[in-house]
């Protein structure tokens, strides 16, 4: 937990009986979850179980069918996916979604959209103050590309987003959903495709947001030693019903998840 | 689920946000590459004349291509004080302009508008409206112009309303069917409930030339020219707007459209308001068109709904696409080739050099400058003669004839190639269609026997050219401009000056 941020009465987020159905199928149903503040949980489950329209539900790309989603206090059912993003939700996608043919700094430039105010006449008379702004914006993509070392820094800046690796790729996606100033990240399967080095780093540095960028993060993982690396609490769903919920030797011990999704012997290699 | 977790791999993550600043340390750490760290050995660059060229158009700025190609505009009537010319570099600005305004829409927002030229007729009529004797209103041009420009953007707002949820080829079908409104309120407009609000088909006759802090713009000069003030008029407007679009494309404003254009449901989901930037793109587009249009009426004095018809807005189109959709620089050079190559295919001597020009320019790109283009061109030309004395001799009618148009080209393509007095009827067709079919068979073949056959078609085309294309120069010059721009399509996918787009997960 981060210790610069109090305990506070309500949790940062908190999903109240939620459901989801497309066209009868119930995707996510009655679904109750929570993350306090400074708070790494993860999601957990097999394919289809309902994680990916979750973090959907949350950040307002689909409307809830059912249930009530409000961030830290206050709901924001219904609200419009850039508005909920303006209130401090931020996330990555598990098929990466980068403005490929941007270059990296104008990509993570962008994300600052929803806090920065100049507008397209500002912009046109270069006023004082549109200046000051767009410096500000440069600094501060800088800043978050340079969270992630030498990778995504120097002469990358200028280069299109379409010319980095796999990897590289998802630490834009990670470095320009930051640059929202949120304070939860949702990370859709962070380590996805990354080698074990890679993965291993992206494990620490999932750390390093809470403890250095102050973010709340709910991430959907199924790499067992990333969830195991980084989580406070662990939620395992299966058929969108939240099956078990606790530490992640609680969970990963819980017979339901081992029948659903682990499989007998997948812990025992541990 | 990774076995290797506790292999090698529990080096703790030092430095990591440092890592920028953690210049000269010695052992490999996580976030310090080495690939990235060398990466200046990896550039490949061009080296000789050609890289030191390419090198320093690079570092020249925007601006001042900008200004050279202003300062080329208004320099026009030094080089040439024909009213043809200047009237011909007026429109070319005008194009320009649409390009730029299309840009916005297409090029930035990514957005299908096939109802752009309508706003470019609302321009039109909107300054015809409130400077005519229509309404009796004569508002001066430097409130009337900006006035227009917010009448633009308010049309396209309101056209972009109930379309703003729509994309692609759905959104292509809302903006044509606006398009057809427009032109059928045109031409219906002379009696809207018993009031003629744009007269039909007559359109708006006798509209207020250009007049600022009481001085009025004559749109012809006392020889009945085209009044070159009008030309600068449109080069200062051009000027502002290219200007102001390239501070907004380089602002929080452009990085959203270009977000949008790239994929709409990221944008959306980092803060960015999309339905909201679409109708700002498309409105701004519309507003840049309606613009234009005060130039057009002013100038023209008269507007018809015809003048803003579906021709025009594939020509508008045609010039953001060849040169390159979402560069600025690109529409602008895609609108003066296309504008000037019109013009330039209209006059058949004029024509006849760019044929031959285009020809050889081909084959240079094809052979380089090797010995086969010097065979192919030696044999071509000799094919040419021989054919020529043959043909002559069997019957002189079959050389007897001369080309269409004058030009210093015409006496030497009549020593060469096969011009009868008089055409048998079967022959255009047939030498027209064998022509594209050796061209597309010479696609087909490799080696010696593509430049065996490359030889006759060269020749047969010369002969289409001089006997078919040559009589009948108005369809030509649209085949001409179609065959250039399947060419550069062809060489360059994204246009002349177009990033190259890539589109892979």
């Amino acid at each position: 937990m981060s210790p610069s941020t109090p305990p506070m009465a309500t949790p940062l987020l908190e999903l109240e009986k939620v459901s989801m159905s497309f066209g009868g199928l119930a995707s996510v149903s009655k679904l109750d979850l929570h993350v306090d503040e400074g708070e790494i949980v993860s999601v957990i489950g097999p394919n289809g179980a309902g994680k990916t329209t979750l973090f959907n539900l949350v950040t307002g790309v689909y409307e809830p069918t059912e249930g009530d989603i409000r961030f830290a206090g206050e709901s924001i059912t219904g609200l419009e996916p850039h508005k909920i993003t303006r209130k401090g939700i931020a996330r990555t996608f598990q098929t990466l979604r980068l403005f490929l043919n941007m270059s990296v700094r104008e990509n993570v430039m962008a994300a600052a959209y929803g806090h920065t105010r100049a507008g397209a006449v500002r912009a046109m008379l270069r006023t004082p103050g549109q200046r000051r702004e767009e410096r500000e914006i440069r600094a501060l993509a800088e800043k978050r590309l340079a969270f992630f070392g030498e990778r995504l820094m120097g002469y990358r800046w200028d280069q299109p987003a379409y010319s980095l690796s796999y990897a590289n790729r998802r630490r834009l996606e990670i470095a320009r959903a930051t640059a929202t100033n949120p304070r939860l990240l949702l990370l859709d399967e962070p380590a996805a495709g990354m080698n074990p080095r890679e993965t291993q780093e992206i494990t620490e540095l999932i750390a390093q947001l809470r403890t250095e960028g102050g973010y709340t993060i709910l991430v959907i993982e199924h790499d067992m030693h990333v969830v195991e690396g980084i989580s406070d609490r662990v939620v395992a769903l299966d058929h969108g019903v939240k099956i078990a919920e606790g530490t992640f030797g609680e969970v990963a011990t819980d017979p339901r998840v081992v029948e659903a999704y682990l499989g007998t012997g997948g812990m025992a290699r541990k | 689920m990774s076995g290797h977790f506790d292999d090698d791999l529990t080096r703790p993550l030092e430095g990591a946000a440092e890592a920028s600043s953690a210049e000269g340390a010695t052992s490999p750490e996580v976030g310090r590459d080495e690939w990235v760290a060398r990466h200046g050995e990896r550039v490949a660059r061009r080296s000789g004349l050609l890289g030191t060229l390419e090198a320093r158009f690079r570092t020249v700025p925007w601006w001042a291509w900008l200004t050279l190609l202003i300062a080329t505009a208004c320099l026009i009537p030094v080089f040439s004080d024909s009213g043809y010319v200047r009237r011909v570099a007026f429109d070319t600005v005008v194009f320009m302009l649409l390009a730029l305004g299309l840009n916005i829409v297409v090029g930035w927002g990514g957005l299908l508008d096939l109802g752009y030229v309508a706003f470019f007729g609302i321009g039109a009529y909107a300054y015809a409206m409130l400077a005519s004797d229509q309404f009796g209103v004569h508002l001066p041009s430097i409130v009337a112009i900006p006035l227009v420009a917010l009448i633009g953007f308010g049309a396209g707002w309101l056209v972009g309303l109930p379309s703003r949820r729509l994309t692609g080829d759905y959104l292509a079908i809302v903006t044509l069917f606006f398009f057809q409104i427009f032109l059928t309120f045109t031409n219906n407009g002379d009696d809207v409930f018993g009031h003629s609000l744009t007269n039909g088909p007559n359109g708006i006759l006798n509209v207020d030339e250009l007049s600022f802090f009481g001085w009025s713009l004559p749109t012809t000069t006392a020889q009945g020219q085209f009044a070159i003030a009008y030309l600068y008029v449109a080069v200062v407007l051009f000027g502002i707007v290219y200007v102001a679009l390239r501070l907004l494309d380089d602002s929080r404003t452009g990085r959203a459209w270009r977000s949008l254009r790239e994929d709409p449901l990221a944008a959306e989901l980092m803060g960015m308001p999309v339905n909201w930037l679409k109708l700002l793109a498309f409105a701004s587009g519309a507003s840049v068109a309606a613009l234009t249009g005060t130039l057009q009426a002013s100038l023209v004095g008269s507007v018809f709904p015809q003048d803003f018809a579906f021709p025009l807005l594939i020509t508008v189109y045609t010039m953001v696409i060849l040169g390159g959709a979402g560069s600025q620089a690109g529409v602008v050079i895609g609108a003066i080739l296309i504008s000037v190559l019109l013009e330039v295919l209209r006059d058949p001597g004029d024509s006849r050099g760019l044929f031959y020009l285009l020809v050889l320019l081909g084959l240079v790109g094809a052979f380089r400058l090797s010995r086969q283009l010097a065979v192919v061109l030696g044999a071509t030309v000799a094919l040419g003669f021989v054919a020529r004395a043959v043909a002559g001799t069997i019957d002189d009618r079959w050389t007897a004839g001369v080309g269409g148009g004058g030009g210093r080209l015409a006496g030497w393509a009549s020593d060469w190639v096969i011009v009868p007095t008089q055409l048998a009827g079967w022959i255009a067709p047939v030498t027209y269609v064998g022509l594209i079919a050796l061209v597309l068979m010479l696609t087909l073949l490799h080696g010696w026997v593509r430049i065996a056959v490359l030889v006759p078609t060269l020749y047969l085309a010369a002969f289409v050219w001089e006997n078919v294309m040559l009589a009948k120069p108005e369809p030509t010059r649209y085949v001409v401009l179609g065959a250039i721009l399947v060419g550069v399509m062809v060489i360059r996918p994204n246009g002349l000056l177009g990033e190259r787009r890539v589109e892979i997960l």
